[in-house]
């Protein structure tokens, strides 16, 4: 199995080559364009900002790369939003794989001091980003084998894709959105598989299983 | 975790060190066993320390499942781009923060909020007042918990790990009314520290004072009490846990 990450100017990229490690893969961390492309598994992994992250792409001519590769494509957080077709960070035109856009969450106003703290189920979160352990349920897909409903995922991010076509798996935080997105060969996850506990393991081994 | 040369150590009220094993070891243990998040704090003073906290935070990033917060010493934004690229999820500050406020501002512009902790040792004293102290507790400052928390929070702060020394390490409960006041004033999620003994003691916390996320070190390293019992036991109690 010949798995590449791809290297680009994002976060804890390392952190999903350990994680496969754990669970007996080795994998390349490569920005080079015939090894990505031979590769039989690619994992688009990130955290930062969708506009910065959008320019390195281009100008390493990886987005277009990205967009014309046919095994299993599996991108993580930021990763998964490019894959999208907007974000609304910074006004930003992404690989529009996905035919979805990322918007900003928008809470209601919290009322400070107002007594005891909102809980953190649907509806009563206010605080952005999402930083945390949250349930995914919905299922669909084969990425998805041997995970319960509502199992738990660790979620790290500010901004998110709706609920649409490409839906294969749903998280409420504020409302209900798309924390895994399917197309073809391209998958998409907003949570950390890399940082979820034996949940996300599973979950990496049936993209590696796909 | 407190790690000092490698090890893992905790004492009480914040003296007598006690070694409780390996960090990486104990933090897969963690993992395992359903935590949520781990902190390791190194409380190591040498020259050294830089390139050893590092290594030993590249080899945690292998070994463990679930996101980890580090800090101990860490005074730049290079130490924290080190930390992170070595795998690390949170960085934590505290006496350089406090002495240099502008450090929470430009980490959390380098790398945003959401891996900022401010870390906080306070102490209630005769006046009835909860002072901040420096240095593992060693330094007391005039400057009030509440205070320091909520200019931290401005500033760029993401999380605020609140430690009380008057009940850190006593087993009698976590300080319910600091905690309280921060976790139900502040935009940001409030980590109590410091005084877990049994597992009403977490159910509490949650429940009197709101707050966000619990930590304990000792009882877990001596196994008074198992990760998992807790969470069945807060699952039963209606409290929201991953289980």
């Amino acid at each position: 199995m010949n798995i590449a990450i791809i290297k680009y100017n994002a976060g804890n990229i390392r952190s999903v080559l350990y994680a496969l490690e754990r669970i007996g893969h080795t994998a390349i961390v490569t920005d080079d364009a015939a090894k990505i492309r031979n590769a039989d598994k690619v994992i688009f992994p990130g955290v930062g900002e969708a506009s910065t992250a959008m320019n390195y792409l281009k100008e390493i001519n990886l987005d277009q790369l990205i967009c014309s590769l046919e095994q299993p494509v599996l991108g993580i957080c930021l990763g998964m939003q490019l894959m999208c077709q907007y974000s609304e960070e910074n006004d930003t035109s992404c690989l529009g794989i996905f035919d979805e856009k990322v918007r900003r969450f928008s809470p209601p106003l919290r009322v400070i001091a107002s007594g005891a703290k909102q809980g953190r189920g649907l509806g009563g979160e206010t605080k952005v980003p999402q930083i945390g352990w949250n349930n995914i349920y919905d299922l669909e897909t084969g990425l998805f084998n041997n995970i319960p409903n509502n199992s738990y995922c660790y979620f790290v991010h500010g901004y998110y894709a709706a609920k649409g076509e490409h839906t294969i798996a749903t998280t409420d935080y504020v409302q209900p959105y798309s924390s895994a997105l399917h197309k073809d060969n391209f998958y998409g996850v907003q949570f950390h598989p890399e940082k979820s506990a034996g949940t996300g393991e599973q979950i990496l081994k049936n993209f590696i299983g796909l | 975790m407190d790690i000092k040369d490698g090890r893992t150590v905790k004492g009480t009220n914040f003296i007598n060190l006690r070694d409780a094993g390996d960090p990486v070891e104990l933090g897969a243990l963690y993992a395992r066993e359903g935590a949520d998040e781990l902190v390791f704090l190194d409380i190591t003073a040498t020259v050294e320390k830089r390139k050893t906290l590092s290594e030993l935070v590249n080899k945690i990033a292998h070994h463990v499942n679930i996101p980890f917060t580090v800090g101990g010493g860490i005074s730049s934004v290079d130490d924290v781009s080190v930390l992170l690229q070595n795998g690390a999820d949170k960085i934590s500050v505290n006496t350089s923060a406090f002495k240099r406020p502008q450090l929470i501002n430009d980490l959390s512009k380098e790398f945003g909020s959401q891996c900022v902790v401010l870390a906080i040792d306070t102490k209630k004293e005769e006046d009835e007042e909860w002072y901040v102290y420096l240095n593992g507790g060693r330094t007391k400052t005039e400057k009030k918990c509440f205070e320091w928390a909520t200019e931290a929070v401005d500033r760029g702060a993401g999380e605020i790990l609140l430690t009380s020394m008057n009940h850190d390490g006593t087993k009698n409960g976590f300080a319910i009314e600091i905690t309280k006041l921060l976790s139900e004033q502040l935009p940001v999620p409030v980590i109590a520290s410091g005084g877990a003994g049994s597992l009403d003691h977490f159910v509490e916390v949650f429940e009197e004072a709101s707050a966000d996320a619990a930590l304990a070190a000792s009882i877990f390293h001596f196994k008074e009490i198992a990760i998992p019992d807790l969470k069945k036991y807060l699952f039963s109690r209606q409290i929201p846990v991953r289980m």
